[in-house]
């Protein structure tokens, strides 16, 4: 082992460098950049049609009385304090049942699968379709509760909401596979050793397969919190943000601030709280679950 | 599994095949009911695709366009940048490393204004270059993935090739490269999904029904075409969907593999 790494030559770092210069470059161009032009429009008046306008810190300082601003912060934390634990308990509990061998196990996995690949805009288009049509599955399904007519799933402020939750569901089957797959990974012999000191299928589940996938829960979640800051497309298709702004997402507005009512300035605030807001969720997910998390290297 | 484990949890299995068949017929009922709605159209499909739904092939000839321009810079790119990541050794790198990982937090809704004013500054605005001209620069998901592999190929190899005199481009080219084939296939596979199904990009960068991509136009049949039938959406939506499900079933054993596994196992 010694012998190997010696034995190989360092390159110096320009040789590095130069290797992922076409990232290097790309992350300058279409990332650095943009982040930095829009730290300076933030500061500014712009409406595109007339040259920006320094005003300090205004936009920030409208944000903070812009109600319009606080309701699609509420909605999109109300999503996502719903569709991310929803999504992980659902996920880890198929998983479980998906994990072992048995009977036509690889179909189900390939049929759980299956719908988190359809595209978002036809996957937005059939759910619009869902909720609208007597005959859809869905309606036809909750017909057959006695004395329940169809919901409101897009007319009422509450069910539009947890309509838009139900649409995120639907790909439950990407962290299925992920939590699976990791499942699959845990050692045999840890369950032996538990099953000899008479443990249970929950306790192993609880005390063995939990914390050792518990990297991957925390993987999941902060792509959760990243996935549900940028939701835009099923509402913009299903719902439109309404009834009455229930469905209005963050990102939503920001699109709207951006290319509807092109105010640039105010829309690039609008983006550095996003940001702002998703590194601070992010971090503190991270300092939350010091101890709850297995550690194991990347 | 031993047989006498297998006997003790046969009931347990049953029931874990009742809920599993029962989370599976859920999740396949929307795609099924979909299907079957467009089937019952079938006939007039391709009439109806043509007809009401005019730009239905036009769109679907540019969202190919732009798949065919970027895929091959982006499996180049990153396998360039991965092969910088697994194989050169500098100082920093693993730091370099993580930094663009972390890069990888950061949404396109942060950028896409600021963007839209860099391409309306290039001129880019209304051509699909906005669209293909960055995938030419890599991306960190798949630079994370593509290193991930190479860093699985035995370093004898390289080893071998050195001392037949290849340099880093050398062992790039003869060693790394068609070694690696199944993992390129996947990127380039998840970046014809990525072109396939991104929505918002299109929807800020193209300003013209006649650029639209097949994703931005299928939301847009809804709106601008009210006599539009459900049926003909479900169809048009069907269409969209099979690429990615013909994709899928080629490529099933890896997608689920790399797709899922890969961030996990270093």
């Amino acid at each position: 082992m010694r012998r190997r790494s010696s034995d190989r030559a360092r390159d110096g770092a320009a040789v590095g460098l130069l290797w992922i210069s076409p990232w290097l470059v790309g992350f300058g161009l279409f990332m650095l950049l943009p982040i930095l032009v829009s730290l300076w429009y933030s500061l500014t008046d712009y409406e595109l049609l007339s040259p920006a306008e320094f005003v300090g810190l205004a936009n920030y300082t409208d944000l903070a009385g812009d109600a319009v601003f606080w309701k699609t912060i509420r909605n999109t934390a109300i999503y996502a304090s719903l569709w991310i634990p929803l999504q992980t308990v659902i996920a880890l509990v198929v998983a479980a049942w998906l994990a072992p061998p048995g009977r036509l196990v690889g179909v189900f996995r390939t049929a759980i699968f299956l719908p988190s690949l359809v595209p978002i805009v036809a996957a937005s288009l059939v759910w619009l379709w869902m909720f609208r049509d007597r005959q859809s599955p869905l309606n036809a399904a909750v017909a057959l509760i006695p004395g329940a007519g169809a919901p409101p799933w897009l007319t009422d402020e509450t069910w539009a909401m947890a309509s838009m939750v139900l649409v995120g569901l639907w790909a439950v089957g990407q962290p299925v596979v992920i939590y699976m797959t990791a499942m699959q990974d845990v050692p045999e012999t840890l369950y032996e050793a538990a099953q000899l000191d008479g443990m249970g299928k929950l306790g192993c589940f609880w005390h063995i397969t939990l914390p050792m996938i518990s990297p991957l829960i925390l993987f999941n979640v902060i792509i959760g919190i990243i996935t549900a800051w940028q939701v835009f497309a099923q509402p913009y298709i299903i719902t439109e943000g309404e009834p009455n702004r229930a469905t209005y997402f963050y990102t939503m507005y920001l699109y709207d601030v951006a290319f509807q009512f092109r105010r640039m300035g105010y829309a690039s605030a609008m983006a550095w709280v996003q940001l702002l807001i998703i590194l601070s969720l992010t971090a503190a997910v991270l300092a939350g679950s010091r101890g709850l998390v297995h550690e194991r290297s990347l | 599994m031993t047989g006498a484990h297998d006997r003790h949890t046969r009931k347990g299995g049953r029931l874990r095949f009742v809920l599993l068949a029962a989370v599976a017929a859920v999740l396949l009922s929307p795609l099924a009911w979909m299907v079957s709605r467009s089937g019952m159209y079938g006939e007039v499909l391709s009439d109806r695709i043509d007809g009401e739904v005019p730009r239905f092939a036009l769109h679907t000839r540019n969202t190919l366009l732009i798949a065919l321009l970027s895929t091959p810079g982006m499996v180049l790119s990153s396998a360039v940048v991965a092969y910088g990541f697994s194989r050169v050794r500098w100082r920093g790198r693993e730091a370099v490393f993580f930094f663009v990982l972390a890069t990888m937090m950061i949404p396109f809704p942060i950028l896409m204004a600021p963007l839209y004013l860099i391409f309306r500054e290039l001129g880019w605005l209304g051509s699909f270059k906005p669209l293909w001209v960055p995938a030419w620069f890599g991306a960190a998901f798949n630079v994370y993935l593509l290193r991930q592999f190479f860093n699985g190929i035995p370093r004898e190899l390289d080893e071998a090739a050195r001392i037949d005199g290849c340099g880093h481009v050398g062992i790039f080219l003869r060693v790394i490269l068609p070694l690696s084939k199944p993992a390129l296939v996947m990127v380039a596979v998840f970046h014809f999904l990525y072109v396939w199904n991104d929505f918002l990009a299109p929807l800020v960068f193209l300003l013209h029904q006649d650029q639209f991509t097949l994703a931005l136009g299928l939301s847009r049949y809804q709106s601008t075409l009210g006599g539009v039938r459900m049926e003909e959406l479900l169809a048009a939506s069907t269409l969209t969907i099979v690429p990615v499900m013909v994709l899928f079933f080629v490529a099933q054993r890896a997608f689920i593999r790399v797709g899922a596994g890969s961030g996990i196992k270093g």
